[in-house]
């Protein structure tokens, strides 16, 4: 016998959460729980009085999966909405990278010069590294990534995605 | 206004909330509230002697009697020792609360003594839980928790107070009608939806009311609307194991229950139905067999105060969120107001008397051999006038009493549906017993599930609870025989009951009156002494060791594809069939 997975579409999601102890571990914990995939997750509060934070949640799933896993995040007490932003049409999605590349002499230059090209910014130099900060699509700080994995990377931090719908309406 | 102390805060909360009874075992870390708690004197507390026994009682009386049951343990093994049961309220929405003692804040994370992360643990085997740090917000959150966790689909809440927060002081008023800032289950259908339903169950040849127990938690008057909503339809009823008595078994229109050892008439009722309508159940693995060849002709309509079942394991063509008795009440009017003429479903009915003729809960008698099946139907001939509450272990007796066992009103079968908890029945039927007083009580059990809890034969002697346990004793873990049977050539790996207890010296020395019955010339004279006695009494009925539950829709199995009889077991099954729970 052997064990067979189902099709599955990457979702990206907005979880508006009451901001109180636990909350991460039970959306986490639910993901596990009921053997869904979280490629990403971040989190931070987003209003005035910090009462609330938002959740982006980077997924996939198959589309009845997908049905489940917004039915089973509205399901838990403090969450205030679920969002599919990829179901719901088109979004924004940014990620931050800060990145070490050390090295001397033309790997230096070319890191510069890549850099300049992926817009991004040196945040730390010394006459040996430099500390990189990017933002941009996953799949733009995955390229930049790759390349400068070939001029001395040696340290990478990434956020994870976070999202927002175009257009004016907000949730 | 003056301050009180957390414990005193919490004794005062519930009281409020009109609790009577709380089931509970003390400890280090709950010896300020057991201190209220004795000061207070407006509380019942029944003493358990294992506190996976509290929680099961706590479900026994939330079920019997509607009302939410409360626990209060200790913190660590207290708290762990719960979890069976509060996981068992949970996947059955039994609405429950259960108040943990917790070490003091300040040693929270020390691995001090008796601790152990309670919200951590309870987070997925609980409706919510809380873990409260201030004793100004404890009042407030007492009365959330009672309202999460009986509002919606119930379930159970923990709440874990901390040492020092039972200690410190705070003051506490009674709250308002509680207006959750982001739970608010939605109670009443959307209007259009249940037209719709209406108008597809009055146009359906071939319809069926597929209930569970969500009608049973939307209280009594959701059984009547349910009994109404069948009359005037004329379409057939079956229900889930944790449905069964929301429509009478006397009924008419009664299948009898479905699924992995349900009827063959409600079973192929389903496989041939044109329309299925899902009343407060949610499509559970024991319902439907194998999902691809689940109800293939049907247009399905699924009514589920819960959004997360619908679409869960069976897609539905009409999804209808709301509580089941609103939505039965909204359909039954909408029905008579749109003049529906009682639909003909003389065909569809003459399909249903062609299965019904297999009389597929017939078994085959032994000479002098006490067949299960058999002591069920005397039990019921004995007592079904009385109205008992029927609790059950879990195993092969526990489908037997649901076969067997006719109700015909809610609130009077407690089993372990979804989490299948051996030990369950004894304790659930202490809880009862303390809900009804002056009910018959009585747990259908198994000799190897009734050991599991066996501990509590004190607490009914201790509270005088005339609590009676028929033990079907075929001495095995019959549904594990069962399974091996089927699947792995009789090979009986443990599931032998070796050294068992003498049963009626058991419970004499627990105070209680034993009766042993041996043969079929025993059978009614032993459960007439049983009855007899105003005490509890624990019942050894020696039962023929091998019998089967049958029908039987084996896992992976089709509808379709039910074992009504031994001979048609095979010896041993395929790896995608072993796989299968």
């Amino acid at each position: 016998m052997h064990i067979t997975k189902e099709k599955a579409s990457r979702h990206t999601l907005a979880v508006m959460v009451d901001n109180e102890p636990g909350i991460l571990a039970r959306i986490a914990g639910l993901f596990t729980a009921r053997g869904y995939n979280i490629e990403s997750l971040t989190v931070s509060d987003v209003t005035a009085d910090k009462a609330v934070s938002r959740i982006t949640i980077v997924t996939s799933a198959s589309d009845a999966t997908m049905e489940q896993i917004l039915a089973q995040l509205d399901r838990l007490i403090p969450v205030h909405s679920v969002t599919d932003l990829t179901a719901l049409g088109p979004h924004v999605e940014r990620e931050l990278a800060l990145l070490k590349v050390s090295g001397t002499g033309d790997h230096r230059i070319e890191a510069l010069r890549l850099a300049d090209v992926y817009r991004a910014r040196v945040v730390d130099a010394t006459t040996t590294s430099f500390v990189f900060e990017v933002t941009g699509g996953r799949e733009k700080i995955d390229t930049f990534i790759t390349l400068m994995r070939e001029v001395g990377l040696c340290e990478v931090a990434r956020t994870g995605i976070v999202a927002m719908a175009r257009g004016n309406a907000s949730i | 206004m003056t301050e009180k102390s957390g414990a005193d805060i919490l004794i005062e909360a519930l009281c409020d909330l009109g609790v009577e009874v709380v089931f509970g075992y003390p400890g280090g870390a709950v010896l300020p509230i057991y201190d209220a708690l004795f000061r207070s004197g407006r509380i019942k507390h029944i003493l358990v002697r294992h506190e996976q026994a509290a929680t099961h009682a706590a479900e026994g009386y939330a079920r019997s009697t509607g009302k939410p049951g409360v626990v209060l343990v200790t913190s660590g093994p207290g708290a762990t020792n719960a979890v069976t049961g509060i996981t068992d309220a949970l996947m059955d929405s039994i609405p429950m609360v259960v108040i943990t003692g917790q070490v003091p804040t300040a040693l929270i994370g020390t691995d001090a003594f008796q601790e152990a992360d309670t919200v951590g643990i309870t987070r997925h085997c609980s409706k919510h839980n809380y873990l409260v740090k201030d004793p100004a917000k404890l009042g407030d959150t007492i009365h959330e928790a009672f309202y999460i966790a009986t509002s919606g689909r119930p379930g159970p809440v923990v709440i874990d107070i901390p040492k020092d927060v039972q200690v410190a002081t705070a003051r506490y008023t009674k709250p308002g009608p509680i207006r959750h800032k982001t739970y608010r289950p939605q109670i009443k259908a959307d209007q259009t939806s249940i037209e719709q339903a209406v108008d597809m169950l009055a146009a359906a040849e071939r319809p069926i009311l597929y209930t569970g127990g969500g009608i049973i938690n939307a209280g009594p008057a959701a059984s009547q609307l349910l009994r109404e909503l069948a009359r005037i339809s004329g379409a057939p009823v079956t229900s889930t194991l944790m449905g069964l008595g929301a429509y009478p078994a006397s009924g008419e229109q009664w299948l009898g229950m479905l699924g992995m050892h349900g009827t063959y008439e409600a079973n192929l009722a389903m496989n041939k139905a044109d329309l299925i309508v899902c009343l407060g159940a949610r499509f559970d693995d024991r319902v439907t067999g194998r999902l691809d060849a689940f109800s293939p002709f049907s247009r399905k309509i699924h009514v589920d105060i819960d959004r997360s079942s619908i679409n869960k394991n069976v897609r539905v063509d009409l999804a209808i969120v709301a509580d089941v008795g609103h939505a039965l009440e909204d359909m039954v009017r909408v029905f008579k107001a749109r003049r529906h003429p009682k639909p003909d479903l003389a065909a569809w009915w003459q399909m249903i008397g062609e299965w019904r003729a297999k009389k597929s809960l017939d078994f085959p008698e032994v000479d002098n051999d006490i067949m299960p099946q058999r002591a069920v139907r005397a039990l019921w001939e004995a007592t079904h006038k009385r109205a008992p509450i029927i609790t059950t272990e879990v195993g092969q007796h526990q489908m037997w009493a649901a076969q067997h066992f006719g109700f015909d009103a809610p609130n009077k079968w407690l089993t372990s549906g979804g989490l299948g908890t051996m030990g369950y029945g004894l304790p659930a039927a202490i809880g009862a017993q303390l809900g009804n007083p002056k009910a018959l009580v009585i747990d259908i059990a198994g000799e190897a599930s009734i050991q599991m809890n066996i501990q509590e034969l004190a607490t009914a002697s201790q509270y005088r609870l005339p609590v009676k346990i028929f033990i079907l004793n075929n001495e095995y873990m019959g549904m594990v025989r069962q399974w091996q049977e089927l699947t792995y050539s009789s090979r009986y790996s443990e599931s032998y009951s070796d050294s068992l207890p003498d049963f009626v010296k058991l419970g004499e020395a627990y105070g209680w009156k034993g009766i042993r019955i041996e043969g079929l010339g025993q059978l009614d004279d032993g459960i007439a002494a049983m009855l007899d006695h105003d005490g509890p009494v624990i019942v050894d009925c020696r039962v023929a060791k091998l019998a089967n539950c049958f029908p039987m829709i084996p896992s992976g199995a089709a509808h379709t594809e039910m074992l009504l009889q031994a001979s048609e077991v095979s010896g041993e099954m395929d790896d995608e069939a072993k796989a299968l729970v």
